[in-house]
């Protein structure tokens, strides 16, 4: 893996290159680039098996994260080449034309995060959420537990529990709440 | 997409327009659009296909999901880490100890863990894993032999599937989702006199399956419906990310316990079996053998693993669990093909984002669309259950 890094690495300029276990390496690769290099690395490194599409929203820092991971079945190593997306421009070049089955993926990323494809097959029929006209479910701005309570009710009885406190109170109810609280509970 | 019966015609088919999409009128009543689904025929799950019809035969199909989803990704993003554990497992109703096993190692692997699992705990869940294939090909094999009216089969194989359950409900205390493998470890040992069991109804599975090949490779019915009907060619393996069974029976040998091996299949003797035609006979020529040969895996595991150990390695305390931003990929091979977890963490106590791969996403639309234009419309269902399609991991 150590030279296919320095040589791609060199050649389209890759950015925070992480190799995660000897067969698995992720690293971040300019937008124009992007398909440029899932296409080299198909016909030239041996990557011929495509594993995944996805996308991770980092709200925080505007941008979603396209994930392309390439398998090389003689190798048995994987490559994610990510691409990172402005959230206000969600635009990406699409990549139907290199394997058969990433049109499904860029139909599922447009409805889940809004992320378009222009001219890939079907990009704009609904996948999973038929009917869908809230904001793409998948971002991190979509809450989940609001829209629940909007449009469901809730069943007389039920009761939701935090499981740090539910799991004290069950293993020392006598004992009094004095232990600092997790940052996450409060 | 032929077999003995039926030979497409294509002058009878549609002309294409300048788009590509096919130039049909339903209008002219040359053509008829039905609908197969979303509730399912057998065993191919609540999806459902849209075809258009010239005659009896399939000149445009659309898969349709959704029927199923219930946002377990999104679900696992707002809970922590633990939490996620009791949801996946419903991603994949066939085997849900995948989702469990897939979840453990990235959590594992992302807070610096791995090697911290116990040698005991490792094959314990290489067995929970064996078992869950070993069920899901119990429904999966004589599933097939269903799809051509040989009931008796399907029968068979709930009764086989259901000894397996049993055992474990004996070892986890659930039949189905048993959340047995959990981050460390595995949740217990083997109960006292459990070997001496699963042995004996291993031997009931093995005079089983010679009756199920008996009934399904002796089949003329199936010999003349299935030889020949929806081919995989080699050359669509990579083509459409094919995996599994479904590219072994079309001469191309991937296992991920053979290629990428986890747990303790690098310590066992076996070699998935393969085919060379791609087409029904094929597919369920393999998952045959593989049947046969996950009974032997099973052996071979309780021979193998030691009496007692340790099951659980230290962990950090599940409730205030934060693990450091990063990313990775972790992947096994369930009864259907490469299953994959792409799993990222920001440094809070929930995960950033979880993606399942499951071989249906591809196998089920992509190649399912392209698979069944020629196709008679009485076939559709064999060839379904022939891609072991499974919408839930479709969905998520």
């Amino acid at each position: 893996m150590k030279s296919l890094i320095e040589r791609v690495g060199t050649k389209y300029n890759l950015k925070e290159v992480v190799q995660q276990r000897d067969n698995l390496v992720f690293a971040y690769v300019d937008k124009e680039l992007a398909i440029d290099m899932v296409t080299y690395m198909r016909d030239y490194e041996g990557y011929a098996h495509f594993t995944l599409m996805s996308c991770v929203d980092w709200i925080e820092d505007g941008y979603f994260q396209l994930l392309y991971l390439l398998n090389n079945p003689e190798t048995k190593t994987e490559f994610g080449i990510k691409v990172a997306i402005d959230r206000e421009n969600a635009v990406m070049q699409s990549a139907h034309h290199l394997w058969e089955q990433i049109w499904t993926y860029q139909r599922e990323l447009k409805e889940a995060f809004g992320i378009d494809f222009p001219g890939s097959p079907r990009v704009d029929e609904d996948f999973v959420v038929e009917g869908w006209d809230e904001m793409p479910h998948m971002r991190r701005d979509f809450d989940t537990n609001k829209y629940a309570e909007e449009t469901y009710f809730m069943r007389e009885g039920r009761k939701t529990h935090d499981p740090a406190t539910y799991m004290r109170e069950k293993l020392y109810p006598n004992q009094p709440v004095t232990a600092k609280k997790n940052k996450d509970e409060q | 997409m032929s077999n003995k019966f039926f030979q497409p015609d294509r002058s009878k088919y549609p002309s294409t327009k300048g788009d590509g999409t096919l130039d049909v009128d339903l209008s002219s009543h040359k053509y008829t659009k039905i609908w197969l689904g979303p509730n399912h025929p057998g065993v191919t799950g609540n999806m459902a296909v849209e075809m258009t019809l010239g005659g009896d035969e399939i000149v445009e199909a659309k898969t349709h999901v959704g029927y199923l989803h219930r946002g377990f990704e999104k679900l696992i993003e707002r809970r922590l880490f633990v939490q996620g554990f009791p949801t996946s497992i419903r991603m994949c109703v066939a085997e849900p100890d995948t989702n469990e096993y897939l979840i453990a190692r990235s959590t594992e692997e992302l807070s610096g863990l791995t090697g911290q699992v116990p040698e005991m705990a490792e094959w314990l869940r290489t067995l929970a894993l064996e078992m869950a294939r070993l069920q899901g090909l119990l429904r999966g094999v004589p599933g097939q032999a269903g799809t051509y009216s040989l009931g008796i089969g399907v029968q068979w194989g709930v009764y086989l599937r259901d000894l397996i359950l049993d055992r474990f409900e004996e070892l986890t205390g659930a039949r189905v989702y048993h959340m047995y493998i959990i981050p460390g470890g595995v949740r217990g040992l083997l109960p006292s006199g459990f070997k001496k069991r699963m042995e004996d109804n291993l031997t009931d599975i093995d005079d089983f399956i010679v009756r199920i090949r008996k009934l399904i490779f002796h089949n003329s019915v199936f010999k003349a419906r299935a030889v020949g009907s929806a081919v995989i060619p080699k050359e669509w393996i990579n083509k459409f990310g094919i995996v599994g069974t479904n590219a072994r029976a079309s001469g191309v040998k991937r296992d991920v316990r053979k290629d990428n091996p986890y747990l303790k299949y690098s310590e066992l003797d076996f070699d998935p079996p393969t085919a060379t035609d791609g087409d029904i006979y094929s597919r369920t020529w393999v998952r045959w053998q593989e049947l046969v040969q996950t009974v032997d895996l099973i052996r071979q595991i309780m021979a193998k693993m030691p009496e007692k150990g340790d099951i659980k390695g230290d962990m950090p305390n599940v409730l205030h669990w934060k693990i450091p931003k990063g990313e990775t990929y972790v992947k096994l091979e369930s009864g259907r093909g490469e299953y994959g977890m792409y799993y990222v963490t920001d440094g809070s106590s929930k995960p950033r984002r979880v993606n399942l791969r499951g071989p249906s996403y591809t196998h089920a639309i992509a190649v399912l669309e392209k698979m069944l234009i020629n196709t008679n419309i009485a076939d559709v269902h064999a060839t379904m259950v022939s891609l072991q399609t499974c919408p839930p991991e479709i969905e998520r």
